[in-house]
């Protein structure tokens, strides 16, 4: 069919609010519903997510022969290294303790722009480790442990 | 008289020694990390916001907070008009004469415009929350369950409203962050809500690592989408004071735009966006000589930056009395207050009358704060322009995390700080705006709260929702603004605003 257009953009999100709104509605279902009267845990969400798939749709409906802005460029290297620093000092804080964690922390989201050298990586990092001893330890005084078991010989 | 006793009272409280030395904080951080390019104030302040719950005592932190939520307006501002890289909505507007004034060599002057016009403008918006806080307080005494829930609809309608792009979008986000609201265990029978059997999650998500997330690190991935070196030609700062002209020229639009900020700012939804662009249009339309404007007039900085500055005053109202966030940043406000075990509502200000007007007097306190630290230190935020941002990617993602970790010890915070900051970027990236999410998150126990409250109160009766008079009110200005933004010849307008402002 010629001049069939669809906004891929806009047909992703309503696809993506069908889905939040499915996963939310699934389990409020399962919850007691109770009645308008005494609304169980369950009543409020499955409303609202009821009206999101609904929305998800009329989304959907939008995007059909509509012109869109392609989606761009995506930050996969961004991704894949500035979102697992935090994670990686959650898994590690306890372990390796509050200095070897938020130095390896900020070495992993050094290299999330292609611009850096792993020289800068290590200085920077290591500038970072000991500002956050001095600001968050020292002067703020939080009770983290500095070197955790796991370095324990 | 009571206001001056009151008055009294908060600059008391604010002036002690160590809240100045709070307020001071904020300001500087606020302005440091505020006058990064490409980092907006609300992204400046959920990052910072974890820093602040350091300090044990409740009125030290938000003053704290407000000074930090200044500082990043002011930061904001700084880089829109030295290298036209606006943080936010609100200081795009600046941008577009303020940055042509710096080309033309009058940066200096540009700058102090926009101190000192924001600087009256928050002198006077101070007053009128001292003047109207109070009698606005003893009408939401009066408030029920149905009120509370009506007046919860009309400030989610009026964010949606505000919202950037698609309407329907923006309610989309809306629900999605009453959803994730609702995520916990649920008040009335101690069930645990999607959860995922995670038991780190059973008194709910972390506000602060919701924050983060979405506005801190996706703002971070999206700058990571160019991943090049700015080109930054700052412009030289030289004569700082600006001429008697330019002082002449600036008295009316400072003026204009206090009252037309401090109007809009108390709406619900993001005011002070809004009344940059208001007063920037008005200033425009009384313009002797309209052609000077986009090319460096006087007019274009000084009016929208106290516009800004008094709503952002203002928008503080509805926040202290009836613990209704007006914008994103009182949502995280708000997210504050509860963390530091402060219920938000009419009630502070008979319960807390310390912190309640130590906030207001510390907010003109501030602001006077920003005029002293920002003139002499213009060459320092200038510098900080000049660093790339590979550098702060680091170190920005180590505070972050040692920040949220620090709120509550739970490690849990942290996975969701990453997975908010992909979703925040995959929102982003599909054209959502984030800032009715967070509004929706923090309301969402609240509306489901009263919502269930006002069904048992009425037996079941949904009526009294249209019943009550208050109630009712509240309903139809939810349900005009609803139609009003559906109205075609509003919404090609609205977008051609939201167009003209990207």
């Amino acid at each position: 069919m010629s001049g069939y257009t669809i906004d891929r953009v806009n047909l992703a999100c309503g696809l993506l609010f069908i889905a939040v709104g499915a996963v939310f509605g699934y389990q409020s279902v399962g919850m007691e519903l109770g009645t308008a009267l005494r609304m169980g845990p369950g009543y409020f969400p499955l409303v609202l997510s009821g009206v999101l798939m609904l929305l998800g749709v009329v989304v959907i409906l939008q995007s059909i022969r509509a012109e869109g802005e392609a989606l761009g460029a995506i930050a996969w290297r961004g991704i894949f290294l500035i979102l697992p620093a935090p994670i990686f000092f959650g898994l590690t804080v306890r372990g390796l303790g509050f200095l070897p964690a938020i130095f390896c922390t900020a070495l992993i989201a050094s290299f999330a722009s292609t611009r850096m050298n792993p020289l800068m990586a290590v200085l920077i990092s290591a500038g970072v480790t000991v500002f956050s001893y001095l600001a968050f330890i020292y002067a703020l005084g939080l009770p983290f442990r500095l070197v955790g078991p796991w370095l324990a010989f | 008289m009571d206001l001056l006793q009151n008055l009294a009272l908060g600059f008391q409280t604010a002036s002690t020694l160590w809240n100045l030395l709070f307020c001071f904080i904020g300001v500087l951080l606020g302005t440091l990390i505020g006058v990064l390019p490409g980092i907006g104030a609300t992204a400046t302040i959920a990052m910072l916001l974890p820093i602040t719950f350091q300090i044990g005592d409740p009125v030290g932190a938000l003053i704290m907070l407000a000074g930090i939520y200044y500082g990043a307006q002011y930061g904001g501002s700084t880089t829109a008009i030295l290298i036209n890289m606006p943080g936010e909505s609100s200081s795009a507007v600046t941008a577009l004469d303020g940055y042509q004034m710096a080309r033309k060599g009058r940066a200096g002057a540009a700058l102090a415009t926009a101190a000192i016009g924001s600087f009256v403008a928050g002198t006077v918006a101070t007053g009128l929350v001292a003047l109207f806080a109070p009698p606005l307080t003893a009408i939401a005494l009066k408030f029920g369950a149905a009120e509370y829930f009506s007046l919860m609809i009309v400030g989610l309608v009026s964010s949606v409203a505000l919202a950037h792009g698609s309407v329907v979008k923006a309610i989309a986000m809306v629900i999605i962050g009453l959803l994730l609201g609702l995520v916990g265990t649920d008040i009335y029978s101690g069930t645990p809500r999607f959860t995922f059997g995670i038991r780190e999650y059973a008194d709910g998500l972390n506000f602060v690592a919701l924050a983060v997330g979405v506005f801190g690190i996706a703002e971070i991935l999206r700058n990571l989408e160019t991943d090049r070196t700015r080109e930054v030609i700052v412009a030289k700062v030289s004569g700082l004071m600006p001429t008697r002209d330019e002082l002449r020229r600036m008295v009316a639009p400072v003026l204009r735009g206090t009252a037309l900020g401090s109007a809009l700012g108390v709406l619900p939804g993001g005011g002070a966006i809004l009344a940059s662009f208001a007063s920037y249009t008005l200033e425009k339309r009384v313009a002797d000589n309209p052609s000077e404007f986009g090319q460096g007039a006087i007019q274009g900085v000084a009016g929208p930056e106290s516009a800004n500055n008094a709503g952002a005053q203002t928008s503080f109202i509805p926040m202290l009395t009836l613990g209704i966030p007006a914008n994103p940043v009182m949502a995280l406000m708000i997210g504050a207050m509860i963390i530091q075990g402060i219920v938000p509502g009419p009630n502070v200000a008979a319960e807390q009358p310390a912190l309640f007007w130590g906030i207001i007097a510390s907010m003109w306190i501030g602001n006077l704060m920003l005029v002293i630290l920002n003139l002499p230190l213009i060459g320092l935020w200038v510098k900080l322009l000049t660093i790339p941002y590979y550098i702060l990617f680091p170190i920005i993602m180590a505070f972050c995390s040692i920040g949220v970790y620090s709120v509550n010890s739970n490690v849990y915070d942290l996975f969701f700080v990453a997975f908010a900051g992909l979703a925040g970027y995959v929102f982003a990236k599909l054209r959502c705006e984030p800032a009715p999410l967070l509004l929706g998150f923090v309301l969402g126990p609240l509306l489901e709260e009263n919502l269930r409250r006002a069904m048992i109160l009425s037996r079941g009766d949904p009526t009294t929702f249209f019943t009550r008079p208050i109630s009712a009110i509240l309903l139809l200005i939810a349900l005009a603004v609803l139609v009003v933004v559906f109205l075609p010849a509003v919404r090609r307008k609205r977008e051609e605003v939201f167009v003209e402002e990207a």
